[in-house]
């Protein structure tokens, strides 16, 4: 709680508030200082400076607690106007103030110091928790297709004869599949390393999106797959200048997670339109669509479903996330009514007058 | 048939002792070579008829052995990297590598890359025509036939086109399609290129959408190929 409200106010900040409030809290104690005293208002003034202390760092708690101290000794203590102080009770109540103000600022920097180490630990944790989650499903995901690999080509070596023609060409292709499984692995930790690193730039060049959308689904169909993709896009739809390898990329992953999450025979539509300068692109399954307490999750890295199948390793929709924001951009996803779920990306663009 | 010579200079013994058997599987003669001084040293002693460049050399940046190796040798040379970076493609290309793949690899890919680099380099003249199935070009005469019927095209796209079949089978740059058809003021002009590729496809593929003649290399340029393989 505490620290969301110094994070939103800077430096700067902090001390013109915390000066303005002394001067105005002390300006309404001199007006009613006839009634009320010069005592009551020394706790009046020590409740502004504690105010202050919740919220602010200590620099600007230690300036309001002097100030304070010095304004209820000159303006308050009698004589008034002066920072002579008569009695030994007054010179002891002025002292006790400035030491509790002083406490107060020690106590909020202490707080302050606890705050930050927890929160250190706390992020120390997520991230080894990150790490855990992270060589869980790469050992799983990049051990899987190696065993297979292994595994077929010693059984291709061994020279059983049991071994049927039929027999050694299931095992062939399923070297070849898992070497495809591998090299989408590698591609993707790539990808997400690029965007960790914070270094990735867009690289804008004037797109056909026909072209690339109809590139990405050639690509996708070569995987095999059993689901039916259906295209809908205007022929003659503008060119729009965006990074191709990063739509790509994101169009890419979107389908191959609707093929590989989708039953067989299930329909793919992918539709893609212009308004304005916003590039929007949206792809629905017909399948069971996404559990909804898990829709805000989805993106998260290596976030996989509760229930999910086997395989994957929670990056995919992540990159997707990644790339729509470094091209400015927002993805959402949502459950349509009769059935299946739609991801729909929006990417703010140029827009070409040439027509493609 | 006579078939070439081949050099392969990559440090990977894997890599080397797969190319070799495909290769030779297919009528071949191979050399190779594990570090670029190796490869230059036996590409210039006896200068193959194809080199296949790997970019990651341990002791020399592959662009630059490339760029050494096209001082003297006018042979085709194929580029196969791990690197699939558009820019280095790119580069790789306008240093005078006649193409590029990046690993892994599909061996039919190689293989078909491989023919289409060697026809285009033993041809004395260009071939004046193109004779797909249903596509014919003829350079002579500058006509286009789709399914037997003349094809109407603007004096750009034939020059495009007629580019494209003069360097069948060759990936040609987005900088050096803009630069050779439009002119050097226009070479970061793409939408121009793109906007024309369109309508070429729409003049000469059975499905725009689907090319089949004129492929998209993707963040590199374009592909024509003749659908003879």
């Amino acid at each position: 709680m505490i620290g969301i409200f110094t994070k939103r106010i800077n430096k700067r900040e902090q001390y013109l508030i915390s000066l303005l409030l002394v001067l105005a809290v002390s300006g309404i104690c001199y007006g009613i200082a006839t009634f009320l005293g010069y005592r009551v208002i020394a706790f009046i003034l020590l409740l502004t400076v504690s105010l202050i202390a919740i919220s602010f760092d200590i620099l600007p708690v230690l300036l309001s607690a002097i100030l304070s101290a010095f304004i209820w000794n000159f303006f308050f203590i009698p004589p008034r106007f002066t920072f002579h102080v008569s009695t030994t009770e007054d010179v002891i109540l002025f002292i006790m103030y400035f030491v509790i103000a002083l406490i107060n600022a020690a106590l909020t920097y202490k707080i302050r110091q606890v705050e930050k180490t927890s929160r250190k630990k706390e992020e120390k944790a997520n991230t080894l928790k990150l790490y855990d989650t992270l060589l869980h499903s790469l050992s799983h995901e990049l051990r899987t297709p190696i065993s297979t690999i292994i595994a077929a080509t010693d059984n291709l070596q061994s020279s059983n004869d049991n071994l049927t023609k039929e027999n050694k060409d299931q095992l062939v292709s399923e070297i070849s599949k898992a070497s495809f499984r591998l090299n989408q692995q590698v591609e993707n930790l790539l990808n997400i390393s690029r965007l960790e690193s914070g270094f990735i730039q867009p690289k804008k060049d004037w797109c056909d999106i026909n072209e690339l959308v109809y590139s990405v689904v050639k690509k996708i169909e070569q995987n095999k797959i059993t689901q039916k993709i259906t295209i809908n896009i205007n022929p003659d739809m503008p060119l729009v200048k965006t990074d191709k390898m990063m739509l790509e990329q994101i169009i890419y992953n979107l389908l191959n997670n609707a093929s590989l999450y989708t039953k067989d025979d299930s329909k793919i539509n992918i539709t893609a339109i212009n308004y304005a300068d916003v590039l929007q692109i949206t792809i629905e399954d017909d399948g069971e669509g996404f559990p909804e307490e898990e829709i805000g999750n989805v993106f998260d890295k290596f976030y996989r479903l509760k229930n999910a199948k086997a395989g994957g390793t929670g990056l995919g929709l992540s990159i997707v996330k990644g790339f729509t924001e470094v091209l400015k951009g927002n993805v959402s996803l949502k459950n349509v009514s009769t059935g299946g779920s739609k991801f729909t990306i929006e990417i703010p663009c140029e827009v070409s007058h040439l027509k493609a | 048939m006579n078939k070439a010579e081949i050099l392969i200079i990559d440090d990977e013994e894997q890599i080397r002792k797969l190319l070799e058997i495909t290769l030779r599987a297919n009528n071949y003669t191979v050399t190779h070579a594990a570090t670029a001084k190796e490869g230059i040293i036996i590409a210039s002693n006896h200068p193959p008829d194809l080199i296949i460049l790997d970019l990651g050399l341990p002791d020399k940046d592959g662009l630059a052995v490339l760029h050494e190796l096209r001082q003297w040798h006018t042979n085709p040379i194929i580029i196969l990297s791990v690197q699939n970076a558009e820019e280095i493609i790119v580069k790789a290309l306008d240093k005078g590598a006649n193409d590029y793949l990046s690993k892994p690899w599909r061996t039919g890919e190689l293989l078909a890359r491989i023919r289409s680099a060697l026809r285009s380099s033993t041809q004395e003249d260009i071939e004046p025509i193109i004779n797909s199935e249903d596509l014919q070009i003829d350079l002579q005469s500058r006509t286009v036939r789709k399914n037997g019927d003349l094809v109407k095209l603007t004096t750009t796209e034939y020059s495009l086109l007629a580019l494209f079949a003069k360097n069948e089978g060759k990936v040609l740059t987005h900088q050096y399609l803009l630069r050779a058809i439009w002119g050097p003021g226009f070479i970061h002009q793409s939408q121009y290129l793109r906007v024309f590729i369109a309508q070429i496809r729409k003049k000469i593929e059975n499905d725009p959408n689907r090319p089949e003649y004129l492929l998209t290399e993707s963040g590199v340029g374009y592909r024509f190929v003749g659908k003879q393989g």
